[in-house]
């Protein structure tokens, strides 16, 4: 008997280490798209979090695709040498279809979310 | 993305510091519906005697940036010239459908929706080009949510000068402590845009921030 259920991708960093940044927001996008929650290890930097809303604004087609939901910590202040030299890195980041992954609660340390069943 | 571009968004505000603008370009954000389009009002409305443009209950009323150049404020005998960019709001989903429950017809909605897509695009490439932000948020709503902690990143990421504004601090359950402690690395000014409560500390520390 197939299993019903929702599909979870899980990306290390070091998968994510080696992906330049469109071609990371385009697999997490297509992923989304296809109803696939997408789990990454090391997240997003602000600047790819903000190329990754203007790609899903493209990409809404307001029947079968209205966007998705993003669940990641704040981040954390750095030195100021990693500041100025250091490529600032994301933290455990959850990205989902906006009609199946809905935030309940979202603290500096502990996100609650729901997943709905397609 | 361009290497100029690069070495602006990373080293700008090393410029900054040394050569100071006489007139600084403020960028209002936020998610839809925290008042930007009404603190935008205020603004106008006290400094240059006009307004910016309509603000409704209807999320995503200002779905084309809006500037307004050369706003004189002053403050403790002390003047600061402002261009003003009112943003549309930033949302990560947009749905039609939220439209309808306003009472707007279906080709209403999805043409608003559309339009609005398209506005979160225009007020992200408005990042570039800006001296400072005001991230206002509705104090009366949970600040962790995604569009401000991507708000903040990237003007941290930029080194802009930000200063947050607790608005709808009218509402009974309004806490601009919550915003405060959710964004402890920025001032936070808690005002009313709608009823002009606490606006003079607000201009006090725009004056402070961008001066």
């Amino acid at each position: 008997m197939e299993m019903e259920g929702v599909q979870l991708n899980l990306i290390s960093k070091d998968k994510l280490d080696k992906m330049p940044s469109m071609e990371k927001l385009r697999m997490i996008l297509e992923n989304v798209k296809e109803g696939i929650i997408v789990v990454l290890e090391s997240g997003l930097t602000p600047e790819e979090e903000a190329k990754l809303i203007e790609l899903t604004m493209l990409e809404i087609d307001h029947d079968k695709f209205i966007g998705i939901e993003v669940e990641t910590y704040p981040q954390k202040e750095k030195s100021f040498f990693s500041k100025l030299f250091g490529k600032k890195g994301g933290r455990l980041t959850v990205i989902g279809p906006a009609n199946r992954l809905k935030t309940l609660q979202k603290q500096d340390d502990l996100i609650t979310a729901l997943v709905q069943f397609g | 993305m361009g290497l100029m571009l690069r070495l602006k968004k990373k080293f700008g505000f090393i410029l900054r510091l040394f050569f100071k603008k006489d007139r600084m370009r403020i960028g209002i954000y936020g998610p839809p519906n925290a008042g930007k389009t009404t603190l935008a009002n205020r603004i106008l409305r006290d400094w240059t005697g006009d307004i910016m443009g309509s603000a409704t209950e209807i999320p995503h009323e200002t779905r084309r940036a809006r500037l307004r150049e050369g706003v004189k404020i002053e403050v403790d005998g002390k003047s600061l010239m402002l261009d003003i960019v009112d943003t549309p709001g930033l949302a990560t989903k947009i749905d039609f459908h939220d439209f309808m429950k306003f009472g707007l017809s279906e080709e209403e909605a999805k043409r608003r929706a559309k339009e609005a897509t398209e506005g979160v695009i225009e007020a992200i490439k408005w990042l570039d080009d800006l001296d400072g932000i005001l991230l206002v948020m509705d104090a009366a709503e949970d600040p962790f949510t995604q569009v401000n902690v991507t708000i903040v990143g990237n003007i941290e990421a930029r080194r802009l000068p930000l200063l947050i504004v607790a608005n709808k601090i009218d509402l009974p359950n309004a806490s601009p402590a919550r915003i405060k402690s959710a964004f402890p690395q920025h001032p936070v000014v808690p005002i009313s845009a709608l009823k002009g409560l606490n606006i003079d500390s607000l201009y006090k520390s725009i004056a402070e921030r961008f001066g």
